[in-house]
């Protein structure tokens, strides 16, 4: 007892962790992918490149289809995953991505089954529209939603985080799309690639350096090497995509790249919240104005 | 905020008079179930249990601080604040977190799914999953705080932890008395030359979280005792965050526009 006091009460943090595991920010990746891809598939409709429409549609739906289950797998009570929609809540971030998700997830498999199976091609074309609208806030509503939250490095990073989601969705469904589609239709998923690596780089940039001391998880350990290992990757997916993208090879190589570099993102920003919490020692917590 | 249909209830804990007995603890436990489980050696103080969490909905901290004469023991039973903007009850997707007519938050144990959003909400870390305990299978998996005995308050007992509090440390009643009560509790050690003296949460204002249910007179920083300094809920700029949401989906808007467009020209 004769030390120097620890910093606040026993250095104890005072916030608990996330209990969040790798689903989430699997689902983060997966979510934003299939809503940038059917973005991607409709505008490559109304430009008349049925190839294109159909890869992007397929990555979409295929992407979407392993949400719910890793969602339901990360609850405390997986059974009672249906309680999600008992209501419609605007206060909670999570309820609207819930009923955003449920209704992108319809028209998207609505519009693969028209596409597919060819059935019911008008009423395809309307869900393949609504999807694309849909798909817009299922790529950024999950950056409010851990934003809106206690853990310093998410909630200083509100401004931030929804453009480094948004930059992860286009430049993984441009990337993988690419990869998907034979090089002379694909011209439009390797811009969106290209687009969506630059906006991702420029965001998480601004995002760790607006974060100053809070933004240290980023900077130091694991999630710092994670962190770093997404932004090369992304980089280096980038520049291949703008200038190799249109030999197929050289897609796939950079699909891999982005999406991966993606995926090591998203992991880094909910690990960052972990570390985050943990840190909230003593007086190093988001604080309001003195009362 | 639902209008209130009794009045407003809650609890003042005055730290200066409690003397670190955990009998709040245990009273709490007892009516409420809560199992026994994370008590450890923590080698730090006479705590035992560290913090409020999904088994410990009243929480005995206990400080040695050394001073110029001494040892000063610091005692101090933290609770839920049942905050009037309550960040775990307006990110909860299920409703299972609801406020009740005497003001304060509860969890629905039956209604939530374990989702966890409440849990990095709360500004104070009161929130937790329950797990693994085998006498309480109803509740693993499921957000636990206190429940401000909302069964008690019901039929019109006291809290638990109050009733057992052998030194009124924790006073139970209506916020606005407890106000006035804390206001002159302060006003008292300050004319004792106590100038360590202050109110946390206690002068029934807007304090960052809209007021709260649960408030505090204490005898150092509140963060020596665990406690955020000037907390603020996160849910006051849910606008801000949906602007720069809308912001980042116009842009990707805009790039799927260019993408396209620029197709052309292959």
């Amino acid at each position: 007892m004769s030390q120097e006091p620890a910093a606040g009460y026993y250095s104890r943090p005072v916030l608990k962790e996330p209990v969040w595991k790798a689903e989430i920010p699997v689902y983060f990746f997966l979510g934003g992918l299939a809503g940038a891809a059917a973005g991607l598939g409709f505008m490559a409709r109304l430009g008349s490149n049925r190839v294109l429409a159909r890869r992007a549609l397929a990555a979409s739906a295929l992407a979407i289809l392993a949400c719910p289950p890793l969602l339901i797998s990360d609850l405390g009570r997986p059974e009672r995953f249906l309680n999600m929609l008992r209501v419609l809540k605007p206060t909670s971030p999570m309820s609207i991505g819930t009923w955003t998700l449920s209704a992108f997830s319809a028209s998207v498999m609505g519009a693969a089954a028209s596409e597919f199976l060819g059935l019911l091609r008008p009423l395809g074309r309307l869900a393949e529209a609504m999807a694309a609208l849909l798909g817009l806030p299922l790529t950024t509503y999950t950056a409010v939603l851990i934003a809106d939250t206690s853990i310093p490095a998410w909630h200083l990073a509100r401004r931030e985080l929804p453009f480094v989601f948004a930059g992860s969705a286009a430049a993984s469904a441009g990337g993988v799309t690419a990869a998907l589609t034979p090089g002379a239709e694909a011209a439009a998923a390797r811009r969106l690639a290209v687009f969506g690596g630059m906006t991702e780089l420029l965001a998480v940039g601004v995002m760790e350096h607006r974060l100053g001391d809070f933004g240290r998880p980023y900077r130091e350990g694991g999630v710092a090497r994670l962190a770093t290992g997404a932004k090369a990757a992304i980089a280096a997916g980038t520049v291949l995509m703008a200038f190799g993208g249109r030999r197929r090879a050289a897609a796939a190589a950079a699909a891999v790249l982005l999406a991966g570099g993606s995926l090591a993102e998203r992991f880094a920003v909910v690990g960052a919240g972990r570390e985050s919490a943990r840190s909230t020692v003593g007086e190093a917590t988001v604080q309001g104005q003195p009362t | 905020m639902s209008a209130a249909a009794e009045e407003p209830l809650g609890f003042f804990t005055d730290s200066s008079i409690c003397i670190g007995c955990k009998a709040c603890e245990v009273a709490c436990k007892e009516w409420n179930h809560v199992p026994v489980a994370d008590i450890r050696y923590l080698n730090s103080s006479y705590d035992n249990t560290g913090g409020l969490g999904a088994n410990n909905w009243r929480h005995v901290a206990f400080i040695e601080k050394k001073t110029d004469t001494g040892v000063a023991w610091l005692m101090n039973s933290d609770v839920c604040k049942h905050c009037a903007e309550a960040a775990c009850l307006d990110v909860c997707p299920t409703g299972a977190i609801f406020r009740t007519e005497f003001d304060t938050v509860v969890v629905q144990p039956d209604v939530c799914n374990g989702c966890g959003y409440c849990i990095p909400a709360c500004p104070f870390g009161v929130l937790e999953r329950r797990e693994g305990q085998a006498e309480q299978p109803a509740t693993n998996g499921v957000a636990q705080k206190c429940t401000l005995c909302y069964d008690r308050l019901k039929i019109g007992y006291e809290p638990a932890c109050a009733q057992a509090c052998p030194t009124k440390s924790i006073q139970f009643g209506p916020r606005e008395e407890l106000h006035q009560r804390a206001a002159r509790r302060l006003e008292q050690l300050h004319d004792e030359g106590r100038d360590e003296a202050r109110l946390y949460l206690a002068d029934g204002s807007d304090n960052g979280i809209g007021g709260a249910g649960a408030f505090f007179l204490l005898l150092d920083r509140p963060s020596a005792y665990r406690l955020p300094e000037n907390p603020v809920v996160p849910t006051r700029r849910l606008k801000e965050m949906w602007s720069a949401a809308g912001a980042a989906a116009g842009l990707l808007l805009a790039g799927l526009v260019v993408a396209a467009l620029g197709a052309g020209k292959k």
